[in-house]
């Protein structure tokens, strides 16, 4: 399990420069840090700190060891890129509820957003369209079952990987990195995932990962409503959705959000007056874009693409796209997250 | 009777001759005095005539009183409990219109249409009004003034939220499509329930006035039919003592206690019938009824809810869309509640905006699916159409059926305010009537007395 500490100095090498090599370094201490608080009794420096959101890896089978490992770049054709290429349009499954990341303006009617902008770039180098894309809106529940049934090829949508989907799609290689971040008032005392949240009242979304953090380690913080799980819960701690959480805040019924940092940029995108708290979040997951079981073809033609996505420094188009939607909310990201390949 | 039977007078004149003046005082007195003028003819003749006479009175008066009860409360049911009923499912159904029609009208997008917003608008001001007319006419103590002031509470808050979720999605940011949900929770959550208990409490006092009208009226019957017993017996006295057939006095007294007694049993008989049809009839359809319009105004928020939520909100076990399937709830109960107001109509104008409700409910669950499939295919403007368009939409079968269903309300209300008022007005002059005939009774069989009296002398 040394894979995940490798990672860091290996992308640093990658040209992302010593300021950031510095940043990474002072994420894995931080991380390392934060483990014996976040995991318990854990082992400390294990595969959980690199790979956050699979706390439950050490349980899953050998093959999966390090889900964010993706197949070799590619541009080869297969069957599913010829499929695409037969109908002339690339169906992409997409949220329409995540602001800066994919959002329906009720305005325009259009869809936009950092994920978007990531489909079009998918349908440019393999149709020469960026706007050669049928999207489709598809709740979180049906992200698995929309590729399974075949009704669209890919799905970009906030999609964490984890070694459990990865049993039922392909994800091309990690293309942002999220972590989980307490999101508060700017004028609020509270200063992050820590002490700060004795007393106070936190929201979460239910069955989060957010959540399952709060109940490992909360500082003393309430985050249980008093009836949960049963009719009488009134959500007003825990929550259906996170955005829930944002009008809760402003409502004046909870202190702080805990929250996926991606999705609470959106959050801090809507609201001027609450912003992310802490240096770092405290737990870390990747996002990948999804693909049916098999489509390798296809997997290793996005991953092509986010080759060159990434490409370019400063200018890249993943930089454009981060500093249009998200770098309001979300500051202080100067490179995307390196790529890692399988080696069979 | 425990009156010995004496057929022949005995002895004219001296009828009970204050003995010891000095002692008259008190019920000891006046029972000596009473033994001693039942020793003599006259006496008892004078204690006949004031029984009857009491005992007429007395009928009347019973009659009068208890009637009276009866009428009140049936007024009471035309003109207070089935208002103030009407009234609360009318609180309850602007609640759920607001709801619905705030959705809606969040879907349409940044600029709300105009005729959405005002519905809005006027199914709070209704709300709020109906709220202090409810107020004005409760105990502070009761259950429902409780709701009132729990409901008086919540719309300020669930307005406040809707006002939130107009001002962001203005804007264009998806938090107005959370506030929009946070104030359906509220509405869903806390308002409609307390609008249903405070419907169902003013039913539940509807039905005790009705009952109350319904009761029999068990001591004036008992009352005449003493009356009738006592003045068939003094006739029988009289006519063995004298042969003579008829005392015109008795005879008109048992007449006028005989039409009271036959008033008040035909009278109570048809105004029970009455309003048990205006209760059965009109208030069970119109209960049944109020309730599918309920249940359809629920299911047509949630429905615009799965488009304003695309996906946010799960069921716990997180497959399936937590709108939806609200959605589906709803339209279950709304087909069980249209089935069975469709068996409680009772005539064609009662039963066809049913029926029309019921071929209304199909079709839009038929379109629902459509849409349904639409958005799944990933088409959220298409699904936007068939749901809040113009035509062929859902929104225009949910609104097929609300307009068959107000139809059928009104109708209903209307059978119901016909027999309750038809029942209250033959109750109408019976308290009256029984009281002036009680005494031309009473007066009657005094005179009979006092002509038979009129021979000792």
């Amino acid at each position: 399990m040394t894979r995940a500490r490798n990672r860091a100095p290996r992308a640093g090498l990658r040209g992302w420069g010593g300021v950031t090599g510095m940043a990474v370094a002072c994420a894995v201490t931080a991380a390392v840090t934060l483990l014996p608080l976040t995991h318990g009794a854990g082992s400390p420096g294990g595969d959980t700190v690199g790979r956050g959101a699979t706390s439950a890896l050490s349980v899953q089978a050998d093959a999966c060891t390090d889900p964010e490992a993706s197949l070799p770049p590619s541009s080869a054709e297969g069957p599913d890129i010829t499929k695409i290429r037969k109908r002339g349009k690339l169906i992409a499954g997409v949220d329409q509820n995540s602001y800066r990341w994919g959002y329906r303006d009720p305005e325009t009617g259009r869809l936009e957003g950092f994920d978007i902008d990531l489909v079009r770039a998918i349908a440019k180098d393999v149709l020469g369209d960026p706007d050669a894309v049928i999207f489709r809106a598809i709740p979180t529940s049906q992200r698995i079952a929309a590729l399974e049934h075949d009704r669209v090829d890919v799905v970009v949508r906030t999609m964490t990987i984890n070694c459990k989907r990865l049993e039922q799609v392909s994800f091309s290689t990690a293309y942002f990195q999220a972590g989980q971040q307490v999101l508060a008032p700017k004028e609020s005392d509270i200063t992050g995932y820590d002490a700060s949240l004795k007393g106070k009242r936190v929201c979460t979304a239910e069955g989060s990962t957010a959540y399952e953090a709060m109940e490992r380690q909360s500082y003393g913080a309430v985050f249980r409503d008093e009836h949960d799980g049963t009719a009488r819960d009134r959500d007003q701690l825990t929550v259906p959705n996170q955005l829930d959480c944002l009008v809760r805040l402003q409502l004046g019924e909870v202190d702080a959000v805990v929250t996926d940092n991606a999705l609470a940029a959106g959050q801090a995108a809507q609201d001027p007056a609450v912003e992310l708290k802490g240096d770092k979040p405290f737990t870390t997951e990747y996002y990948g874009v999804a693909a049916k079981l098999g489509a390798d073809d296809l997997v290793a033609r996005i991953n092509h693409v986010l080759e060159g996505y990434r490409s370019g420094g400063a200018n890249s188009a993943w930089m454009r796209s981060y500093r249009t939607w998200l770098a309001e909310g979300l500051p202080g990201i100067t490179a995307p997250p390196a790529p890692e390949y399988r080696n069979n | 009777m425990t009156y010995p039977p004496n057929g022949e007078p005995r002895r004219a004149g001296a009828p009970a001759p204050p003995a010891v003046p000095a002692q008259r005082r008190g019920v000891r007195a006046g029972a000596d005095q009473l033994r001693a003028a039942a020793t003599t003819e006259p006496g008892r003749l004078r204690i006949i005539g004031a029984v009857l006479a009491l005992l007429v009175l007395g009928f009347g008066a019973v009659t009068a009183l208890e009637i009276d009860g009866r009428a009140s409360a049936a007024h009471d049911v035309v003109s207070r409990s089935q208002p103030l009923s009407a009234d609360a499912a009318r609180i309850y159904r602007s609640l759920a219109d607001a709801d619905t029609m705030a959705a809606s009208g969040f879907l349409a997008g940044a600029q709300e249409p105009k005729d959405v917003h005002e519905q809005y608008e006027r199914d709070i001001t209704e709300a709020s009004r109906l709220l202090v007319r409810a107020a004005a006419s409760t105990g502070a103590s009761t259950s429902s003034a409780k709701e009132i002031a729990t409901l008086n509470e919540l719309l300020p808050v669930y307005t406040g939220l809707v006002e939130r979720a107009r001002a962001n999605n203005r804007q264009g940011l998806p938090l107005g499509g959370a506030y929009l949900r946070y104030a359906n929770q509220k509405m869903a959550g806390e308002l409609l329930p307390a609008a249903e208990r405070l419907y169902a409490a003013e039913t539940g006092r509807l039905d005790t006035d009705a009952d109350d009208a319904r009761q029999w009226p068990f001591v004036s019957l008992a009352a005449g039919i003493v009356a009738l017993a006592v003045l068939v017996w003094a006739q029988r006295r009289h006519y063995r003592a004298t042969n003579r057939v008829f005392s015109q006095g008795l005879l008109a007294a048992t007449a006028a206690a005989t039409v009271v007694l036959l008033w008040l049993a035909v009278g109570h008989t048809v105004a029970r019938a009455e309003l048990r049809d205006a209760m059965v009839h009109g208030q069970e359809s119109l209960d049944v009824l109020n309730k599918a319009r309920i249940s359809s105004l629920k299911a047509r928020a949630n429905e615009n809810l799965t488009l304003v939520a695309r996906g946010a909100v799960l069921t716990a076990d997180g497959t399936q869309d937590q709108y939806e399937t609200d959605y589906g709830t709803g339209m279950k109960s709304l087909g069980e509640q249209l089935a069975s107001a469709g068996k409680l109509a009772d005539d064609a104008r009662g039963s066809r905006p049913v029926a029309d409700a019921v071929s209304g409910v199909s079709q839009w669950q038929e379109r629902h699916r459509k849409a349904r499939a639409t958005d799944d295919r990933g088409d959220y403007d298409g699904a936007l159409k068939q749901v809040i368009g113009p035509e062929d939409s859902t929104g225009e079968s949910f609104r097929q059926v609300d307009d068959a269903l107000r139809e059928a309300l009104d109708h209903e209300q209307r059978e119901f305010s016909a027999a309750a008022r038809s029942g209250e007005g033959v109750l109408g002059g019976l308290p009256a009537g029984a009281a002036v005939l009680a005494v031309l009774g009473a007066v009657a069989a005094i005179a009979g007395v006092n002509r038979r009296l009129s021979e000792y002398r």
